[in-house]
């Protein structure tokens, strides 16, 4: 029964650095308290298991993606798992509440630097800016959107920087999972909200 | 000269059969008759090269045995359990019927005299016996000894291998000069004795041969394994004829007993040769044995008895076919290779003449009569072949071509529902796609219609079948039968005739690939590149390579493959050309791998040991496109 369940997608994890080590330091977390998907190692064939993902999600107070982010957006297997999982009748429309006050938590890499994306950067915009789909995504499917960790300059970085930012990322999951466990006897999602949204959104 | 003697006889029999079995192969009659005709040839009737065949017929005896044991070995006790009442019953049901129907016709032809009785019941045991060097040698020779009749047929001839046992046991108490019953006691010793050797045997090579086996294995002598086999055999054989048992039995079991061991394989490639020259010389031998002169003297009488036994024991196996599940177009193998007389009949004789319970001339009658049998039933398969199978194929499509006399009108016709047509029927089944099925083997069918299929049967290569399945009105046709040739045929019909038919089609090799593509099929698959890609698949996994990874490295190579057969296909008539575009095409995917071994060199397994000098494609790979709309190139991975 775990809490935070992290969604980890690189289309070649072996050569990468910052996404591989964030998938490693979560697994050596207790597996009751956090569940890591590799999606390209479960779907390498891009079949996904929807009954599988559902069940996963159902189970997590706390979903995290993990991804690197390539030409501004997820890897492809990423954006299928959206466009498969988060289905219509079961994650938004009539009937689709399953995620409901579920919490989203993104944590990705960049290649550029944190320079690069400023107006004056190559990239022109600031991060932020490439966040509007990512938002309404959970506002859609009713899930809080936490603050995202961006690790800027993934080539670049110095291998203490990766070592350390895993670290933190594990600490990070650790806290949602002891926040899960305490608001699991107390806090309830907020229905009449939901339902608010509901009817807007269709 | 013993010496030379010996050595003009190996060479005559060698010489013998070098020159009759592949003449008698080539002229379709196959080995055995080759084997028979060049012992008569060489016998004392024929060109009298041999004028003592009893010298030969120990050493044949042991073709026989030689083959029991092989037989024993592919079956593990728990299968030959399992065929129990396949032994006892229809084997029981064969001879007792048999025998107790030739008995009373040869008493009635003997006008019930009292005194007549023995010789009937002797003639009777001799004949109602089947040749299990006849049968199996058959059935081996055409491979179907693992098919239902195969088994059905050495389930028979082993019930007669052990039912010989209390037969001989029987004869001495018919003999005219002792009173039935006296020696009542020397049975039940005989009958204990065998008892013990039987749990010797099963208790010696559960305990003994095996480890024994294995020493002599590690020893790595092939040649002494080989000893050691045929040592076994002998050995087993020389046991069970102590007691009076019959050796082929005695191998029979030995070979039961290795039947699971580890050196089955080696056991089996060892004797084999042996079992396959002794068992030529076991039928050159019953050739010889053709004792020209009685037939010359009693021609109406032996040929009375001949046809007269066949007769009755094909009516007894008639009966027993209707209680046993065999397919009708097998049923003459299975009658002709049971009906013959046998070997074991001989030994009948022998015993009964022996022991006066019949005299010289009724056994040199009797004997004619089973060696000619013996020398009918190759050739009466060979006009079962050709006449009789073909007549009850016409028979038996009527009942199951019943469904297909009314016109079909799925989209899809799948032709051959084999394993391959059977996984793209199922596939189609539960998406809902309709689909008609032809398939030619009747056995298949049953199979399947059990699991619910609807399959028809049919050969899809027949012109009007087709139509009847829709082919006219269908949209697919998936060629998935196992022949190449009646694969191409189907293809060129359908291409001729019904031209709206778009064909998918299976290739069992690359050779088929090609022929297909020559006639214009767009869609064709080689039956195991995506199987053994899947595979190559987990090798790489389990080598550390990520799923994803492996997957695109497969399907690249997948990629490179079919389009090298492409390149390829309008040369591949032209060998040298073919093996020289293969040979440039090969050099091109290594290339084309090595370069992307430099683009992406193997990976540190764990991430904070990765070189640090290894710079990275990756992690969030192309934001920095100058002109993102701009770029042509694609940095993606």
């Amino acid at each position: 029964m775990a809490d935070v369940l992290v969604l980890v997608a690189h289309p070649d994890i072996a050569r990468s650095r910052v996404n591989r080590a964030l998938a490693a330091q979560a697994r050596l977390l207790p597996s009751d308290a956090v569940e890591v998907r590799d999606l390209y190692a479960l779907y390498p064939d891009y079949v996904i298991d929807i009954e599988a993902e559902q069940a996963a999600l159902d189970r997590a107070r706390f979903v995290v993606w993990v991804h690197p982010v390539q030409w501004y957006s997820m890897p492809a297997l990423m954006k299928l798992w959206v466009d498969d999982v988060l289905a219509f009748r079961w994650a938004y429309g009539p009937g689709g509440r399953a995620l409901r006050g579920k919490c989203l938590w993104l944590a990705v890499s960049t290649g550029g630097t944190e320079t690069s994306y400023q107006d004056v950067g190559n990239n022109r915009h600031p991060f932020e800016s490439f966040l509007p789909a990512y938002r309404q995504t959970a506002e859609l499917v009713g899930m809080r959107f936490l603050e995202p960790q961006v690790f800027y300059g993934a080539h670049k970085a110095e291998a203490h920087e990766v070592h350390d930012h895993a670290h933190a990322f594990a600490q990070r999951l650790l806290e949602f999972a002891g926040e899960a466990r305490a608001s699991a006897l107390t806090a309830q999602p907020d229905v009449a909200a939901d339902e608010r949204r509901i009817t807007s959104d269709d | 000269m013993p010496h030379s003697h010996w050595l003009t006889l190996t060479l005559t029999y060698f010489a013998a059969a070098v020159v009759a079995v592949p003449l008698a192969r080539r002229l379709g009659l196959g080995a055995i008759i080759g084997y028979l005709a060049a012992g008569f040839a060489i016998g004392p009737w024929g060109l009298r090269l041999v004028t003592d065949p009893s010298q030969i017929v120990d050493l044949a005896e042991f073709g026989v045995v030689l083959m029991l044991f092989l037989i024993g070995l592919e079956l593990e006790p728990k299968r030959l359990w399992s065929m129990r009442r396949p032994i006892f019953g229809w084997g029981g049901a064969q001879l007792l019927g048999s025998l107790a129907l030739i008995a009373l016709i040869g008493w009635a032809c003997l006008g019930f005299a009292a005194a007549a009785w023995p010789l009937a019941v002797v003639a009777g045991s001799a004949l109602a016996m089947s040749s299990t060097a006849i049968g199996l040698a058959t059935l081996n020779e055409r491979n179907i000894l693992q098919t239902t009749v195969g088994q059905s047929v050495l389930s028979v001839s082993l019930f007669q291998d052990i039912a010989a046992i209390p037969l001989l046991a029987l004869i001495p108490l018919m003999a005219p000069d002792r009173v039935a019953g006296a020696d009542a006691g020397h049975p039940w010793i005989t009958a204990a004795r065998a008892f013990g050797m039987i749990a010797v045997i099963v208790l010696g090579g559960r305990l003994a041969i095996r480890p024994a086996l294995r020493w002599i294995a590690r020893s790595q002598t092939p040649e002494i394994f080989t000893a050691a086999a045929l040592g076994l055999v002998v050995g087993t054989a020389a046991l069970m004829q102590a007691v009076g048992l019959s050796m082929a039995l005695g191998a029979f079991l030995a070979g039961v007993l290795l039947a699971e061991s580890e050196y089955r394989r080696e056991l089996e490639t060892d004797i084999e040769p042996f079992k396959g020259l002794l068992l030529g010389l076991f039928f050159i031998a019953v050739g010889m044995g053709i004792d020209a002169s009685i037939v010359v003297r009693h021609p109406w009488q032996v040929a009375g008895i001949v046809v007269g036994f066949l007769l009755v024991k094909t009516t007894v196996l008639w009966g027993i076919e209707l209680g046993i599940p065999i397919r009708r177009l097998e049923r003459p193998v299975f009658t002709l290779l049971l009906a013959q007389g046998g070997e074991f009949g001989f030994v009948v004789l022998q015993a009964a003449q022996g022991q006066q319970v019949i005299d010289n001339g009724e056994a040199g009658v009797l004997t004619a009569a089973i060696t000619l049998s013996m020398l009918l039933t190759p050739l009466l398969i060979l006009v079962a072949d050709r006449w009789w199978i073909p007549l009850l194929e016409k028979h038996v499509p009527k009942t199951k071509l019943s469904e297909l006399a009314e016109p079909q009108d799925a989209p899809v016709i799948v032709a051959g529902f084999g394993r391959y047509g059977q996984i793209i029927g199922r596939l189609l089944h539960v998406n809902g796609i309709a689909a008609t099925v032809l398939e030619h083997d009747a056995e298949a069918i049953e199979a399947l219609r059990k699991f619910g299929f609807r399959v028809h049967y049919g050969d899809a290569t027949r012109l009007d079948l087709l139509r009847v399945a829709g082919a006219a009105r269908a949209r697919v046709l998936v060629v998935a039968v196992d022949g190449i040739e009646p694969s191409l045929k189907l293809v060129d019909i359908a291409r001729e005739n019904f031209p709206n038919l778009t064909i998918v089609a299976r290739a069992r090799n690359v050779q088929h690939w090609y022929q297909l593509n020559e006639r214009g099929v767009h869609h064709i698959e080689r039956e195991t590149l995506d199987s053994a890609l899947m595979s190559g698949r987990s090798v790489m996994e389990a080598m550390g390579f990520e799923p994803h990874r492996a997957r695109t490295l497969a399907m690249r190579f997948r990629r490179h493959s079919v389009q090298q057969l492409y390149a390829l296909a309008p040369h591949f008539r032209d060998e040298s050309k073919l093996i020289s575009l293969a040979r440039a095409g090969r050099q091109q995917l290594e290339q084309l791998f090595a370069q992307e071994r430099l683009d992406h060199p193997p990976v540190a397994p764990t991430w904070d040991a990765a070189p640090q000098a290894q710079e990275e494609f990756d992690e969030g790979v192309p934001e920095h496109p100058a002109k993102p709309v701009a770029k042509d190139e694609t940095p993606v991975p």
